[in-house]
C-alpha cells in the first residue's frame, strides 16, 4: 500500500477542500478529500501545483499532516498545514484564498527517508521548529494510533504559545512533550533556543538509541542536529529535512 | 492540463533563464538527509574504484596537487531553489578519471556520513563535472559539503554529492540514496526529471 506508493509514476490528483481548521494566526490546515489516495507514511510530503488562468504555474511542496489511515476507521484524509510567510507567492494564497469545495493539485505521496513505519521498533524523538511541527504531528500520529506512547517524545521549539500548531491535540496528548519558547512564554518558563542543557533534559539521551527527527527551517535543523552528534547521538540515526526556500526567518 | 486555482494569480519571479518549476534564490540553502559531516582534509581521501576492482586513491595533497580549475556555474536544487553564477574551484573529473581504465557505464558516488547518488559516467566526462573544495574563492564550508564534494551542475543539486569520498564504477546501474525512496534516476532540471517515473 504505502510501500508501493512510492515507486512507479507520480501523477497529479485533483483533491478538494474539504474543511479548513484555523490553527494559529498565521497558519491553518486544509483537509483535502483525494480521490483514489495510495496511502502515505507518516513525514512524507506532496507537491502542490497552482495554475493562472493564463496558465502560469507555481508549485511547493508540502509536509502530510495526517497520519495513515487518518481515523480508526480509515478514510483517505490528507491535511496540509501552511504557515503563511510574508510576500510568498503560493503559502498567502493556501492560507488565506482557497476555501471549502475548492480544487488543488496534488501529487504525492514523496520522500522514503524522512518516515516513520509502523513496525519501526525503538524509541522516537521528534524535534521541530515552526512549520516543521508538520511531518512531526503525522509521525506523532501514527505513533500514537499504533499504541506507541510511550515510546515519543516531541521537544518543539515556538515563538511564543500562540504559535503553537495543534495545540490542542498536543495538549490531550500521552506522549511526552516539551515546549522551547523562543520569544515569550508563560510565566516561569525558560525563554530561549534549544541548547545542550535543553537537550538533555527534555530529549531521549544518547544511549537510549531513538530515531530522531529534525525538521524546521535550516539554521534551526543545523544547529539542532549538530547538538545532537556532540550530545552522542548515533549521525545514522538523525533524520533531518529542512524547509527551503531561504531557510532563515522563521 | 490540469485545473485553473480559483482567485490565483502568482507572483511570477521565475525568469525565463531558469528550468521548469524553479525560482530564484540569493542565499544558498542547505538540504542534507542527516547531520553535517566534519572531516578534517588531512583525514579526507578519494578513491575511483573501477569494475575490474582497482583502486585510485588521492589524499588531500595529492589532490589538491592536481591540474586546479575555475568554473562558474547555475545550480538547481530539486526543492525548486535555483542559484545563478555560483564560482567554484576544484578538479575536473576528466583529470581524475585520465588514467583510470574503465568501459564502464555508471557511477555510483559515495561519500563521508554513507551518502550515495548514481549517475552515467558520460555525465561526468567532457568538462561537465568537478570535485570542487572552493566556493566563492574561500575553502567550501562543511554544510556545503567541505572539504570537498562533487559538483555537476547540469543535474539536480542531489547528484552533486556532499563529503564525496569516492566513486565506484560499474557497468550495472545501482540508485543511491535518493534515487532509492523514490527519486529520479537521473535528474534532468530542464526536462523536470524530479521523480521516478518523471
Ligand atoms: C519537503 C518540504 C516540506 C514542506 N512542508 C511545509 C509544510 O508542511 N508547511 C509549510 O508551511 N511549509 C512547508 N514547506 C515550505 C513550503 O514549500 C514553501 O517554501 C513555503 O510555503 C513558502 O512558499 P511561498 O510560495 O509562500 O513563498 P515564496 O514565494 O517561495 O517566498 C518565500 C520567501 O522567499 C522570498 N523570495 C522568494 N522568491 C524570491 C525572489 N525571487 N527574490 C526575492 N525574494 C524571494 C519571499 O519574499 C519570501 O520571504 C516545505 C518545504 C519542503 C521542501
Amino acid at each position: 500500500m504505502a510501500g508501493t506508493a512510492l515507486r512507479g509514476r507520480l501523477t497529479w490528483r485533483v483533491a478538494t477542500v474539504s474543511a479548513v481548521r484555523e490553527e494559529t494566526q498565521t497558519a491553518r490546515t486544509l483537509v483535502l478529500d483525494v480521490p483514489d489516495w495510495p496511502g502515505h507514511l507518516a513525514g512524507q510530503h506532496v507537491d502542490v501545483r497552482l495554475t493562472a488562468p493564463d496558465g502560469y504555474r507555481a508549485m511547493r511542496s508540502y509536509s502530510i499532516a495526517s497520519a495513515w489511515p487518518s481515523s480508526p476507521a480509515g478514510g483517505a484524509k490528507v491535511d496540509l498545514t501552511v504557515e503563511q510567510v510574508p510576500d510568498g507567492e503560493v503559502s498567502p494564497y493556501l492560507g488565506q484564498v482557497i476555501g471549502v469545495g475548492d480544487p488543488l493539485e496534488i501529487r504525492g505521496p514523496v520522500g522514503g527517508w524522512f518516515v516513520w513505519r509502523p513496525e519501526q521498533p525503538g524509541p522516537i524523538q521528534l524535534i521541530g521548529g515552526g512549520s516543521g511541527m508538520v511531518p512531526l504531528m503525522a509521525i506523532l500520529r501514527a505513533a500514537e494510533l499504533a499504541g506507541r506512547q510511550p515510546d515519543v517524545r516531541l521537544l518543539y521549539s515556538v515563538r511564543r504559545p500562540e504559535s503553537v500548531l495543534y495545540a490542542g491535540e498536543l495538549a490531550r496528548s500521552k506522549s511526552e512533550i516539551a515546549f522551547a519558547y523562543t520569544r515569550e512564554g508563560p510565566a516561569g518558563e525558560r525563554i530561549g533556543r534549544i541548547d545542550a542543557e535543553v537537550l538533555a533534559r527534555s530529549a531521549w539521551s544518547p544511549d537510549v538509541g531513538a530515531t530522531v527527527y529534525v525538521c524546521g527551517p535550516t539554521p534551526f535543523v543545523e544547529t539542532v542536529a549538530d547538538l545532537l552528534v556532540a550530545a552522542g547521538h548515533d549521525p545514522a540515526q538523525v533524520r533531518t529535512e529542512r524547509f527551503g526556500p531561504s531557510g532563515g526567518g522563521r | 492540463m490540469g485545473i485553473v486555482s480559483p482567485g490565483f494569480t502568482g507572483r511570477r519571479r521565475s525568469g525565463p533563464e531558469l528550468p521548469p518549476g524553479q525560482y530564484l534564490t540569493e542565499d544558498f540553502p542547505v538540504l542534507s538527509a542527516g547531520p553535517t559531516p566534519q572531516i578534517r582534509p588531512e583525514h579526507w581521501e578519494f578513491t575511483v574504484t573501477t569494475e575490474t576492482g582497482e583502486v585510485h586513491r588521492w589524499d588531500w595533497q595529492a589532490f589538491t596537487g592536481l591540474p586546479q580549475e575555475q568554473t562558474v556555474q547555475d545550480l538547481h536544487c530539486v526543492t525548486r531553489w535555483s542559484k545563478l553564477g555560483t564560482s567554484w574551484q576544484g578538479v575536473s573529473l576528466d583529470v581524475l578519471l585520465e588514467d583510470v581504465e574503465s568501459a564502464a557505464d555508471y557511477a555510483l558516488v559515495q561519500c563521508y556520513g554513507g551518502y550515495t547518488t548514481n549517475l552515467p559516467v558520460e555525465d561526468l566526462l567532457d568538462g561537465q563535472a568537478w570535485i570542487a573544495h572552493k566556493f566563492d574563492g574561500e575553502d567550501l564550508a562543511p554544510e556545503h559539503g567541505g572539504p570537498a564534494r562533487l559538483l555537476v551542475p547540469h543535474l539536480y543539486l542531489w547528484k552533486s554529492a556532499k563529503w564525496v569520498r569516492g566513486i565506484v564504477l560499474s557497468d550495472t546501474d545501482e540508485p543511491g540514496f535518493w534515487e532509492t525512496v523514490g527519486y529520479h534516476e537521473y535528474g534532468d532540471p530542464w526536462r523536470e526529471q524530479r521523480y521516478a517515473g518523471d
